[in-house]
This record gives C-alpha cells, structure tokens and sequence, in this order.
C-alpha cells in the first residue's frame, strides 16, 4: 500500500517535470515541435506561370541546406510545396488540404495573385498565416482587414508609379498604351500607373489592351496597341506573354519606349526566348540583383548564391533572377523563425514577421531593406529602375520608393 | 487602315496555326469518326521530340522527318494499343479514352521536359516583310499548313490507300468485303493524325514558345475552325481556321473587349452546330438503317 503511493506520488512528479520540461522547450502551434516546423507552399509547377516554379524549387533547396546545417533552433524545416498550375480553384484545395490534413504551421511564398485572393479570407478566418505571399498586389499590405496576410515584393503599384514618375519627368508629352493581365495583377499595375500620373492620366493613356492567360497569343492585342498611335508601352504580363510581347512589338516594326513588369523581367526565361536583340532599350525595376549583370559576378555574395545553385539547385537556370527572388524568400522566412526561437506559435510568426527592422539580404540591391512593423506589411518598398542591353540589366539612377 | 490590314494578318497567321491542328482533327474524324481530344498534346509530346533531337544536335530537318516518323508510328500504337478495344463500344468510351491521353501526354511531358518555357528554333528566318504586317516565319507556318493540305488532298484523291481509307471509314462492312483491311486503315488513319499533328506543334512552337501547356488554348480554337469548315473537309478545315483566327482578331478589335476572343470561338462553334451542322465545306454523313 505504501509501495504504491510512492510509486503513484513518482508518477506525478515525473509527469510534472516532463510537462515542466516540455514547457520550457516551445510553446507550439499546430504543425510545430521540438524536432520540425511544418509549412506549406502552393507554386505553379504547371500551367501559364510555371517559369516561376524555379522560386519553390530554390526555396526547398535552401530549406534542405539549411537542415542539413542542423535546422532552425534545433529544428528541422519540413516544407511541402505543391502544384496548383495557377489555377484558383486547385489552390484552394490544396491549402485545404496543406492545414486541415498536413496541419502545416503556416503558408508561405503561395505564387500568384489570383491564386492568393482565392484563398486569402480562408486563411484569415481560421488565422493561420499567409506569410510572404509570392506576388506583388497591392492587398496584402493590410493589417488592419487582414492580419494573417502579408506580401515581401514591391508592389505592383508602386513599380507602376515608379515608370510613372519616370515618364513625367523625361517623356512629359508620352501617349501611353498598356498591355496588361486581365486579373488584379494587370489591374494593380494599370492603377498604379494611373495614380502615378495623377490628373495627367486620363489623357496620357491612350489605349489599353488585356489578355487572359488562356490566349495562345498577345499577337492581336499588341497590333490594335500600336494602332492608337502611342510611343511608350507598359506590359504588365506573366513570363510567356511577355515574352511574345517584346518580340511582337519588334516584327511589327514598333519603336515605344517600353516599360515591362518587373516580375517577367528574366533574362534566362524571357529575354531570351524573346530574342536578346528584340529587348534591347526595354525599361524594368528591380530590388534584387540580376545574376546577368557582369557587376555582382565577383562579389561574394553572388558567388556564394551560385555555389548554393551549382550544388542544391542544380537543375535551374542561374541566368533566371527568379532564382535569386525564390533566395530572398527563404532567406527572409529562416530570419522570422530565427527571431521566433522556442515560441512557434501562429500568433508569434505574424509577430516577428510584423518586427523586422532594416533586414539586408545579399542578394538584394544596395540600399535596399527589409522593414515591418504592426501597421507595415509591406516588407521591400523600394526599386531601382533598370535598362536592358541586349545580354542583361543595366542599373541606373538611383533607389526609389515610388509613394 | 494600316491596323485593320495589320489585324488580318495577325489573324492569318494564328489561324495557319488553329488550321494545322484542325486538318489533324479532320484527319482523325475522316480516318475513324472520332473526335479526337488529346490531338493538341500529341502535337506537344511530338514538339518535344523534335526539341530533343535538335537539342542533341541534329539539323532541324532531320529532327522535323524523325519526329514525323516517330509520331506516325506512335499514333498508329495508341490506335492499336488504346482506341482498338472500345472500337465497339459507345461512342462516350472512346471520347473519354482521348481525354484521358490528353491528361497523360500533358502530364507526361511535364514530368520528362519540366514545364519551363522554351524556345524553339525555327526553320524559317525571322523577317518582317510587307511593310512589317507579317514576319517571314509567319508565312512560313501558312505555307506549310497550304502543303499540308495539297498532300492530304491528293492522299485522298488519288492514292490507293487514301481511297481505301476513305471506304473504310464511310463503309467498313462494305470495305472489308472488298478485301481492304479496315483495322490497319483506322491505324494509319491515326498515324497521319498524329504526323499531322506533329508538323503542327512543330511549326508552331517557335510563335507560342513550348511548354506542356502549348497546345491548350489552341485546340479550342481548332475545333472552332475543324467544325466551322466541316469536320469532314480538309478544305473546310483549313479556311475555317483561318476564318477563326481573323474573326477573332477583328471582333475583339472592333466590336467588342479583347477579354473576350476565346468567347467569340465558342460562339462560332454553337452557330455553327445550330444553323449548320455539317459546316461550310462538309458532307453530311448519311446512314442507311
């Protein structure tokens, strides 16, 4: 008898402690523990966008270099990225899928705008995070309606008021036409462009055209542009329409000056399948550095980014800045789990994503800074305008912020 | 004016484009009385293809007759292998087969080529001519789908297996008992689909940029242009595609928002079904009972 009250008083002073020891080391949310963080991730591997599945491909590759390191805090990253072929519907499902079964930590980097508004009240309702969405749209700056949402690229909006800024100062009498995506991406670029203008918008604009992802070509709508008689053009458009734009613009003999979307502004995938000679002049914006351009080539940061392609990422194409955007994304995300140490909670990785202050990543443009704060979900505001040469982006004037 | 001419001419050279897969289509149709579904991946799977040889080195044209052949063998298999044993089945078995080799070739292609976007070379210099309303490639696709058409016209006319294919096709009890072995002209009939289908991707690789995804948009359009011009005419198939893609052009220009291009063919395709069923240039297929 007393044998067992000892045996039972043992019992609970060891259940205490390991619920004692259990305490001190994390408090957990659902797909988090001593030995993992779960999170989930949907890309277009397949469909219109999939030149942008080299972005998860570069995000597993740096988690998996990161593990074999010895993990975050101790702890390994589990990432499972799945294929949506930006399709909204498939997204929907999958991230159904990613916290109701997987019962992942949190998304991140989910690729696409229309992808990510179909599944942006879902996430914020059950508030699981919707961290580092992997578009531009200017909605997920949103703290207030939104909480568990939160973008890291420039806008749309402010890449457009950037070229908006830039053609009231040297092209003050341009007539400007727009090709741009029939969804909030291209609308995101076009408002922009017109809140850039200000008043003079209305009559600067002279013709805009949109495509849907599901055109086999943006031949026609390039042709009725031309037609309105406009010398500046702005593309707004996913990589392979941008790509048949240029060189469209080109046979049909159009000389506009040309502004193209910073997110189809790859040299591996777009300026080469365009044709180099047909980009030439072409104007862009970048935060990040185009590992084309020949002035990065002997910094150590570009040699250590390519050292982690040649032996994590070997199939990619390292003349794609995806590959460097996809980089940044992970890198980013391994500071917030850094900062978040044993307290892996939901509430607090929105918290210490909402708490970076003057983050600088190697691969982003000098300058250029990562900050955030509890009204702020807008992590990079800034860009610099960029001219292609024919083999790669030349930089030139200086870093804006484009408000 | 300028535009309007410029207009025309972008939808002539889309619409070479919609006519070569239609004349695969019409091929198909003639061949077996089968819609076929999975044309468009074929084509892609078939551009591929090519996309290796010529990556491994070989002279585009060498690439262009080995793809061809391997294609045409190809076709003849998934005839043989996949179409054969729902031959007698309701028409819906066969439909979903198609289907479902177009899932598989999309997905196939994807997992053996990745679904990065690629450039294709093309065969034709890449000049603006004619005050620039069209580049030379573009008359290129135009003249290659024309002799596309001339080959499968004289095919039909005037060779024997053309004539046996066509009495297989229309008549295959009639045909067995003239001695014309109706299992392997079905298998041919696929085999020349697929070639077909195969020129196709292949000429128009170099305007869409290749990916897994090529063919999809295009398909719709095809089939627009096949019932259009009479899913039973080459002809028709030809004209009607180029019909599509100009119609395309002009209403989306002219009469209404570009958003809605692809809604202007599945227009055509419903007119077409409810005032003319057989279309421009088709036959209607009468059944003795």
């Amino acid at each position: 008898m007393a044998g067992s009250i000892i045996a039972k008083s043992a019992l609970a002073i060891s259940l205490a402690l390991t619920s004692g020891l259990a305490l001190a080391a994390g408090q957990y949310g659902p797909g988090a523990s001593d030995t993992e963080i779960k999170i989930g991730n949907t890309m277009p591997y397949s469909g219109p966008a999939s030149a942008y599945g080299i972005i998860g491909k570069t995000e597993a590759a740096y988690f998996a270099m990161i593990n074999e390191q010895g993990g975050i805090n101790g702890r390994k990253i589990n990432f499972i990225s799945r294929d949506d072929g930006y399709s909204p519907p498939k997204t929907v499902e999958q991230v159904r899928q990613l916290v109701e079964q997987d019962q992942v930590l949190f998304l991140f980097s989910t690729l696409g705008t229309p992808t990510n508004v179909a599944i942006h009240t879902y996430l914020n309702d059950n508030k699981v995070p919707q961290l580092f969405v992997a578009t531009g749209a200017d909605q997920w700056n949103n703290p207030k309606k939104f909480p568990w949402t939160m973008g890291l690229i420039p806008s749309y909006g402010t890449e457009a008021r950037i070229y908006a800024h830039y053609i009231l100062k040297n092209l003050p009498s341009a007539k400007i036409a727009v090709l741009y995506q029939n969804d909030d991406f291209g609308k995101d670029y076009l408002n922009g462009l017109r809140a850039g203008l200000g008043d003079k918008a209305q009559k600067m604009i002279v013709a805009t055209q949109s495509y849907e992802t599901t055109d086999p070509t943006v031949d026609s709508q390039v042709v009725t542009l031309q037609g309105s008689g406009a010398d500046v053009l702005m593309t707004a458009a996913i990589p392979k329409f941008a790509a048949q734009a240029i060189r469209k613009v080109y046979d049909i003999g159009w000389k506009p000056t040309h502004f193209l979307s910073s997110v189809s502004n790859s040299v591996g995938t777009v300026m080469k399948n365009a044709g180099y000679e047909k980009g030439v002049g072409i104007i862009s914006a970048a935060f990040a550095k185009d590992p084309t351009d020949p002035q990065w080539a002997n910094t150590p940061e570009y040699k250590e980014w390519l050292a982690f392609m040649k032996k994590h990422n070997p199939s990619a194409n390292t003349a794609d800045v995806q590959g460097v955007i996809g980089y940044s994304y992970a890198q980013t995300l391994v500071a917030v789990l850094k900062a978040c140490g044993n307290n892996l909670t939901r509430e607090n990785i929105m918290k210490q994503a909402a708490s970076l202050h003057d983050l600088k990543l190697p691969m982003l443009l000098p300058g250029i800074a990562i900050s955030t704060s509890a009204t702020d979900f807008a992590p990079i505001k800034q860009m610099q305008p960029e001219k292609f040469d024919g083999t790669t982006w030349k930089l030139f004037g200086e870093v804006l912020s484009g408000s | 004016m300028h535009q309007f001419l410029q207009q025309i001419f972008s939808g002539l050279a889309a619409g070479a484009i919609y006519a070569s897969v239609a004349l695969a289509l019409v091929m198909i149709y003639r061949a077996t009385d089968l819609v076929n579904f999975a044309q468009g991946e074929m084509a892609m799977f078939s551009t591929y293809i090519a996309w290796t040889l010529v990556n491994a080195g070989l002279p585009f044209w060498a690439a262009f007759l080995i793809t061809l052949a391997v294609s045409f063998v190809g076709g003849m298999a998934i005839e043989r292998v996949l179409i054969r044993p729902v031959e007698n089945a309701p028409v819906l078995a066969a439909v979903i087969v198609t289907i479902a080799l177009l899932l598989i070739f999309n997905s196939t292609a994807g997992w053996l080529y990745s679904y990065t976007v690629q450039d294709f070379p093309s065969p034709f210099p890449d000049r603006p001519v004619f005050g620039a309303l069209i580049t030379t490639r573009d008359l290129g696709v135009i003249a290659v789908t024309l002799v596309m058409l001339a080959m499968l016209f004289i095919f039909f006319r005037f060779t024997a297996t053309g004539l046996a294919m066509r009495a297989a096709a229309q008549n295959p009890e009639s045909a067995r008992l003239c001695g014309i072995p109706v299992g392997r002209m079905l298998a041919i009939g696929w085999g020349l689909a697929a070639a077909i289908g195969a020129t196709a991707g292949i000429m128009v690789a170099p305007v869409l940029f290749l990916d897994p995804n090529m063919m999809g948009g295009v398909l719709i359009y095809a089939f627009a242009g096949a019932l259009l011009g009479g899913i039973t005419s080459p002809v028709g198939a030809v004209v009607g595609g180029l019909i599509v893609g100009v119609t395309e052009n002009l209403v989306g220009t002219y009469l209404i928002a570009s958003q809605l291009k692809l809604t202007v063919a599945f227009a055509l395709i419903i007119l077409v079904l409810v005032f003319k069923p057989n279309g421009l240039f088709g036959t209607a297929i009468i059944r003795r009972v």
